[in-house]
C-alpha cells in the first residue's frame, strides 16, 4: 500500500483511465454488486469512488480495501479474494486503503469498522462474487469480440483465452467493453480445486515498507503548516480544574496557544517538544475526583460486593437454582479479572485540519464510519465535507473505535484554524485508556451421581461497554458486550460468542457496575475475562467429579463436533494423558468466539520461591472454516495467545485517589520475548462456515495457565494476573 | 545552531543543545522511521545507532550525540541481511515497532555475528512488541545470520 486513495486523485486517475470498476452495495438485508464504471468515470453527479477494483486499459488492477490495516493482514486477505475470482495476476495487482463511503461497510457489522474478527469473515462471499462477476464480465466482452460462446472462454491470469482458435486478450484491452455490461448478481465461483490464492501462503503487501520504516502511521503523517497540541487532563476521574498559569505556559518558546477544553487544557505549539513544555508549565491545580480514595482494593471489594446485589437476568433455561439446591454434589466459587490497558505501542493520535468548508481528518483509526460522524458533529460540518484518511495502526486492539483523539484533534483545529497533530504521550495513553473492562463471577453448579454437570448459575459484575459505543442496546440492564463467550444477543454478528456447554439447566445474570473507569473493547472483548472464569471453573468441577478435565468437558459437548474436535486435537498433540515432565503442570481450556472454535493446552513450572511462573509451551488447535492468508493466521493465533499471556501473568492497571496511577512500561510492564513460550499452532482443516481468527487466541490462555498452575501445585488461583505476589500469597494459604 | 551526523549526511539545526533526539530526528529531519513509544527509554520502539551501538534516541538530547554517527531505520542497506530476513519470515505484524526492533538486532548481529539463543533474548528483552511478533523476530534473526554467512561467503 503505498498511498490513501483520495477522492481527488482517484477521480483524475480514473478519468485519464477508465475501465471496468467493481461496486458492493450493502443493504439491511445483504447486499448487491453494482457497475461502478461509470461512477468511476465522473459522468455521474454525486460521484463516490466506491469501488472494491478497478481494471484500466494500461492492464493494471487496484483492489481496494476498507479495513483498517493493523498487521492483522486485512488488505493482503482482500485483495487475495478479489483476485483468485477476478483470476488476476497478483504481479498486476495494487492494493490501496479505501476512503470512507458505504460500499465498504461490513456486510455483517452495518458499519465501516475493522473489529470482532470479522473483516474476512464477513466480506469473504461478496468479494468473492464481486471478483467472479468481474471474471463473467471479461469472459463475456471476450466472447462477444470473437463471436464465440462464452463457454468456449476461459479466463487465466489476467487474461481471457480461446482455446479452440488459440486467441487472447489481456483484462486491459477488454475493460472497457465489459465495464459497459450489466453485473451477474450470482456468478459461479471457483471449485475449491481452482483456486489460485485463496488457501495458499502469500506474502504480505503491508511488510516491505514496514521493514523499510517508510510505513505511514497515524504520528507519522506530514502536512505543511502543521502544529502539534498536548493536553493537559485531570488525575482524577471526574477532578475539576481549579487554576493554571497560561501566562507561564505562553511564555515557552514555540507555544502559540492555550485554551481550555472539556478534558482538559489543549497546549498547541510549534513542535511536540514546545507543545510539551508549556504543558509542563501550565502548573494546573485540580480538585479530587468524585471517588477520592477509590484504589485497586476499593474496585475490587465494590465489583465482589456487587455478587451479593440483585441482577438483572439474562438467560435461563431449566430450573439452575432448584437442581443445584438438590444436587448430590455442588460448588461455588468467586473469579476476579482486573483492568487492564490497551498499551498499543503507536499511542493516541490524530491530525485535523478544520476549514470553513471542510474538515480532513488523518487517523489511524478502526472505525472509518463513526469517525467520519463524529468529525462532522464536531466540525460542524455536513458528512459529505468530512474525509477520513486511515493510516496504518500502530495496533488496534479495539482502542482506534473510541474517537475520542478524534474529538480533541477536530476541535483542536477548528479552535486554532491550523492543521493540527494531537499527540497522547505513552502516561496519557495508559492513563486515560478506556481498559478491558475489570469483572467479577460466581458461579455455582450442580453434578448429578455420575459427576455429570447439570446446571449452572453464573453472575457477572462488569462496567458496560455499550455505554460509550451504543447506549440504545443495552436493554433491561443486559449489555451483551460484558457476556460474550458466556451469552450472546440472538442474531448476534459475533456467530456463537456463548457458552458452549450443554447444561439442562442454565441461569446467566448480569449486574452493571457503577464504578466511573472507561471501559472499551480489547481483543476478544469480554471473551478473555468470561472464558477465564468458565474454563477455570470447568477443572474445578472436572477435580469435584474425579473426571480427567479433557473427558469432563467432552462429556458435555456430544452435540457439538467443532468444540470437541478442537480438544481432540489439541489433547492429541500436547500428549494429554501422558506423564507431565517433573516439576510441570499440564492445563486445558477451549473456547468458542466470532465463529471459531478453539483450544489450548499451557505446560508451566512454578519457582516456589518467588512464585514466577515460567509457561513452557502452549499448543493450540482451532476450527476456523477455510483459511485465506495460513501464515497471517498462524502469526494473528501466536500474537493472540502472547497478548493474553501477558494479562495472565502480568498486567493490571493500578489506581490511586481516584484515578489511575499505572502511567508507562516502567509501572505498567507487558510481556518481553523472553517471557514467550514455545507455540504450537494447528489449524485442523475444515469446510464448516468461516470463522474469524485475530482474537481467538486470546480466551483460552489464562485458563489454560491458571489451571496448569493447579495441576503443578494443587493450588486453585481464581484472578489474574498470577503474578508471583498473588502466586506467593496463595501458595501460603495453601 | 547544532551539527548532527545522520545517515552519512551532515545537518546544521536550529535546536536547542537539550532537544530530544528522537523528536529531531522525526519532525526536524522528516525520519519517521524512528518511532515514539514511551519516551523513558523502556519500549525500544526508538532505536537508532550512535557510533554503531543501539541506543534509544528517546532518552538522549542532540546535544549528547553531536560529531556522532547516527544511523536511523532508513540509513540501513534497502538489502540488509536483517531487512531482508525481516520480509523472508514476515516478521512485522502492526509494524510500529519493527524499526527499533530492527535497529536493535542490526546492532547485536555486527557486534556477534552468531549470538546464542540466550544472548538474542538478553538483547531483544529490552524491545517491545504489542503484537506479539516474538517467535518470528528469533526466526528473522537465524535467517538473517543465515544469509550475512552466505554473503560473507561470497565477498
Amino acid at each position: 500500500m503505498k498511498t490513501t486513495m483520495t477522492r481527488r486523485t482517484f477521480l483524475r486517475g480514473s478519468m485519464a483511465a477508465t475501465g471496468l470498476t467493481l461496486a458492493l452495495s450493502v443493504t439491511p438485508f445483504g447486499y448487491r454488486l453494482l457497475n461502478a464504471s461509470a461512477l468511476s468515470r465522473g459522468e455521474v453527479p454525486g460521484f463516490s469512488p466506491n469501488a472494491w477494483f478497478t481494471i484500466t486499459p494500461d492492464n493494471k488492477i487496484t483492489i481496494f480495501v476498507g479495513n483498517a490495516e493493523m498487521g492483522q493482514g486485512v488488505l493482503t486477505a482482500h485483495a487475495m479474494i478479489i483476485a483468485d475470482e477476478l483470476e488476476a495476476d497478483w504481479k498486476q495487482v495494487k492494493v490501496c486503503q479505501a476512503p470512507v463511503a458505504d460500499a465498504y461497510k461490513s456486510p455483517i457489522l452495518g458499519v465501516q469498522i475493522t473489529v470482532g474478527s470479522a473483516s474476512v469473515r464477513g466480506f469473504f462471499e461478496p468479494l468473492r462474487k464481486a471478483g467472479a462477476a468481474g471474471r463473467a464480465m471479461l469472459i463475456q466482452a471476450a466472447a462477444a469480440q470473437w463471436k464465440v460462446p462464452e463457454e468456449e472462454c476461459r479466463a487465466s491470469l489476467s487474461q481471457v483465452k480461446h482455446e479452440k482458435s488459440g486467441r487472447r486478450l489481456t483484462y486491459g484491452k477488454l475493460c472497457l467493453e465489459a465495464a459497459e455490461l450489466k453485473v451477474p448478481q450470482n456468478p459461479p465461483l471457483k471449485k475449491e480445486s481452482e483456486l489460485r490464492y485463496i488457501g495458499k501462503p502469500m506474502p504480505r503487501v503491508d511488510v516491505p515498507e514496514k521493514v523499510s520504516g517508510k510505513a505511514v502511521f497515524g504520528l507519522d503523517v506530514n502536512i505543511k503548516d502543521l502544529q502539534y497540541a498536548v493536553i493537559a487532563r485531570p488525575p482524577a476521574y471526574g477532578a475539576k480544574l481549579l487554576s493554571y498559569d497560561e501566562a507561564a505556559a505562553n511564555q515557552v518558546k514555540g507555544v502559540e496557544k492555550i485554551f481550555p477544553l472539556p478534558m482538559g487544557i489543549a497546549v498547541c505549539a510549534k513542535s511536540i517538544e514546545a507543545a510539551l513544555k508549556g504543558r509542563n508549565a501550565l502548573k494546573i491545580q485540580w480538585g479530587k475526583g468524585t471517588i477520592p480514595d477509590m484504589d485497586n482494593n476499593f474496585i475490587e471489594k465494590s465489583m465482589l460486593e456487587d455478587l451479593d446485589k440483585p441482577a438483572s437476568p439474562v438467560l435461563s433455561q431449566g430450573d439452575a437454582r432448584k437442581t443445584i439446591d438438590e444436587a448430590p454434589k455442588k460448588l461455588a466459587a468467586t473469579y476476579f479479572v482486573p483492568f487492564v490497558a490497551h498499551a498499543t505501542m503507536e499511542p493516541m493520535n490524530c491530525t485535523a485540519l478544520v476549514t470553513a468548508d471542510r474538515c480532513e481528518v488523518w487517523a489511524p483509526t478502526q472505525s472509518q464510519t463513526v469517525f467520519q460522524m463524529v468529525a462532522s458533529k464536531v466540525s460542524g460540518l455536513p458528512k459529505e465535507k468530512v474525509k477520513i484518511n486511515t493510516t496504518f495502526l500502530g495496533c488496534g486492539l479495539g482502542r482506534r473505535v473510541r474517537p475520542d483523539f478524534l474529538v480533541e484533534a477536530v476541535s483542536i483545529s477548528k479552535a486554532v484554524g491550523k492543521p493540527v497533530k494531537l499527540m497522547w504521550t505513552r502516561e496519557e495513553d495508559i492513563k486515560y485508556d478506556a481498559f478491558r473492562a475489570a469483572a467479577s463471577h460466581r458461579i455455582e453448579a450442580a453434578l448429578d451421581a455420575q459427576g455429570r454437570l447439570t446446571a449452572w448459575s453464573h453472575k457477572v459484575v462488569c462496567p458496560s461497554i455499550l455505554k460509550d459505543l451504543r447506549p440504545a442496546d443495552i436493554k433491561n440492564g443486559v449489555d451483551f458486550y460484558c457476556l460474550w463467550g458466556l451469552a450472546d444477543a440472538p442474531n448476534s454478528p459475533m456467530w456463537n460468542n456463548r457458552i458452549q456447554y450443554e447444561i439442562p439447566n442454565l441461569n446467566i445474570e448480569l449486574l452493571i457496575s457503577s464504578l466511573p473507569i472507561p471501559v472499551a473493547p480489547w481483543r476478544s472483548v469480554q471473551n478473555g475475562p468470561n472464558a477465564f472464569a468458565i474454563e477455570s471453573f470447568m477443572d474445578e468441577l472436572a477435580k469435584e467429579a474425579g473426571k480427567d478435565p479433557l473427558e469432563f468437558r467432552l462429556e458435555s459437548l456430544k452435540n457439538n463436533k467443532r468444540a470437541s474436535r478442537v480438544l481432540q486435537v489439541v489433547a492429541e498433540k500436547a500428549g494429554w494423558g501422558e506423564a507431565v515432565p517433573q516439576g510441570r503442570g499440564r492445563g486445558i481450556a477451549q473456547h468458542a468466539c466470532m465463529g471459531s472454535y478453539v483450544a489450548q493446552v499451557a505446560e508451566i513450572s512454578v519457582d516456589k520461591k518467588n512464585g514466577r511462573i515460567k509457561v513452557h509451551r502452549i499448543v493450540v488447535a482451532v476450527d476456523c472454516g477455510p483459511v485465506v492468508n495460513p501464515g497471517p493466521a498462524v502469526e494473528q493465533l501466536q500474537g493472540g495467545i502472547i497478548l493474553a499471556l501477558s494479562t495472565a501473568l502480568k498486567e493490571e492497571v493500578r489506581f490511586a485517589n481516584g484515578g489511575v496511577k499505572s502511567a508507562n512500561f516502567d509501572d505498567y510492564p507487558i510481556i518481553k520475548m523472553s517471557e514467550v513460550p514455545e507455540i504450537e499452532v494447528h489449524i485442523v482443516k475444515s469446510t464448516e462456515k468461516i470463522g474469524g481468527i485475530a482474537e481467538t487466541g486470546v480466551p483460552p490462555v489464562a485458563p489454560a495457565v491458571a489451571n496448569a498452575f493447579f495441576n503443578a501445585t494443587g493450588v486453585r488461583i481464581r484472578r489474574i494476573p498470577l503474578s508471583p505476589t498473588t502466586v506467593m500469597e496463595a501458595l501460603k494459604k495453601a | 545552531m547544532i551539527s548532527l551526523k545522520v545517515n552519512e549526511k551532515v545537518y546544521k539545526l536550529d535546536v536547542e543543545r537539550d532537544a530530544s533526539l528522537l523528536w529531531v530526528l522525526r519532525d526536524h529531519l522528516d525520519l519517521k522511521g524512528t518511532k515514539y513509544g514511551c519516551g523513558i527509554g523502556r519500549c525500544g520502539t526508538c532505536t537508532v545507532h550512535v557510533n554503531g551501538k543501539a541506543v534509544r534516541s528517546c532518552a538522549l538530547t542532540v546535544g549528547d550525540v553531536q560529531g556522532m554517527k547516527i544511523t536511523t531505520i532508513e540509513g540501513l542497506s534497502p538489502n540488509h541481511p536483517v531487512k531482508q530476513a525481516w520480509i523472508k519470515e514476515q516478521v512485522p505484524q502492526c509494524g510500529y515497532c519493527q524499526p527499533g526492533v530492527i535497529m536493535q538486532v542490526t546492532a547485536l548481529l555486527s557486534q556477534n555475528p552468531r549470538p546464542s539463543a540466550e544472548q538474542v533474548i538478553t538483547k531483544m528483552d529490552d524491545v517491545l512488541c504489542r503484537c506479539g511478533t516474538y517467535p518470528y523476530i528469533k526466526k528473522g534473526i537465524k535467517t538473517a545470520i543465515q544469509i550475512m554467512e552466505k554473503e560473507g561467503k561470497k565477498s
